[in-house]
């Protein structure tokens, strides 16, 4: 196995599938300003994913593009959490899947600065500046939704609850993040955590939340076993390209 | 559940250090946290800017149009307070 090549599609995939689902909410916003602003997090993680893609693509060596990666792999394929293909659900539960993610994917990407792989180190240098403003704007949703009505608390209470389970698997390594790990390429997903429990546990707290007690956890997409939902939205996001192979803007 | 609108909010936008703020648009926002950040994603998105100002559209007092006359009207014929009756020697340049 590639492990190079598996952990670029690992953290591209995520990114793609986040930005997909976000994407979603373009023209469903609640208002027109956080339209904006959903589809403005979209764009920067489907950027993040281009550049990722671009470079397994030169890793694998032969000859696929980008466009290959992302629209000519099926679903066993990609290796994304379960976490990032939940349904957007209301715009409570959107945000409560996206802290969950950005409480990751800021020390994660501030952790791969430091890889030994240049490349990889550079598009974790450059989406950081992104990640820390999502993080940052879906915090401070997370506490006025939480801190908020007596509804809106119910509601991302209950999306906290349903999403808990899938949180596991962001800080379970597969046997690529072993490998790389072990190279000086890949992040070391145990100091991640202690960082992602601390930033959860303060937002929690300023929200009003609950941290689930449930240690139920679902895993299986680093492996490319995936929920029901990933098969739908590649239906949508791969639609084009397969009825119409080669086709370009 | 009552439906309230969120307060509006005025944009001021500086595009370079040396430059004042200027006025880019308005927008709605619960509180002046999200104003700044609706302001980021709304009005900076293609690098218009590096420093926002936001203040809630009710803070701003306005000069009435009824009443334009009584206060611009008379600039109007007081020439003298415009810097043109100098004559500006040659050797001066970029004035």
């Amino acid at each position: 196995m590639n492990h190079l090549l598996n952990y670029t599609l690992q953290i591209a995939d995520n990114a793609l599938i986040l930005g997909h689902r976000l994407s979603e909410w373009c023209g469903h916003g609640p208002i027109l300003e956080q339209d904006i602003a959903l589809t403005n997090l979209s764009l920067d993680l489907v950027g993040q994913a281009r550049s990722l893609y671009q470079y397994a693509a030169k890793v694998e060596g032969h000859g696929r593009t980008e466009d290959d990666m992302a629209y000519l792999r099926d679903e066993m394929d990609f290796k994304n959490v379960l976490l990032v293909e939940q349904k957007n659900g209301d715009f409570g539960r959107t945000i409560v899947r996206q802290f969950l993610f950005d409480a990751y994917h800021l020390p994660f990407y501030e952790a791969l600065q430091r890889s030994h792989d240049e490349t990889l180190a550079a598009i974790a240098e450059k989406s950081l500046k992104e990640v820390t403003y999502h993080l940052r704007y879906s915090s401070e949703w997370m506490i006025r939704l939480g801190d908020g009505t007596e509804e809106s608390h119910r509601r991302v209470q209950t999306a906290l609850d349903e999403l808990w389970r899938y949180t596991a698997e962001l800080f379970q390594p597969s046997a690529t993040d072993e490998a790389m790990l072990a190279e000086g390429i890949g992040v070391d997903l145990g100091a991640v955590k202690s960082r992602w429990e601390s930033t959860v546990a303060e937002i929690l707290r300023v929200a009003t939340l609950q941290q689930p007690d449930s240690n139920w956890m679902q895993n299986g997409g680093k492996a490319g076993r995936h929920t029901e939902h990933l098969g739908y939205i590649l239906a949508e996001m791969q639609y084009l390209q397969r009825v119409h192979p080669g086709a370009e803007w | 559940m009552e439906k309230k609108n969120w307060p509006l909010w005025e944009v001021f936008i500086r595009s370079r250090q040396g430059l004042h703020h200027k006025h880019a648009g308005s927008l709605h926002a619960a509180d002046e946290q999200m104003a700044i950040e609706n302001a980021r994603d709304v009005y900076t998105r293609r690098n218009e800017g590096i420093s926002i100002w936001v203040v809630e559209s009710k803070h701003i007092h306005a000069s009435s149009p009824a009443e334009s006359e009584a206060l611009f009207d008379p600039a109007n014929d007081k020439v003298y307070r415009h810097p043109t009756f100098y004559d500006i020697p040659d050797e001066i340049k970029h004035m």
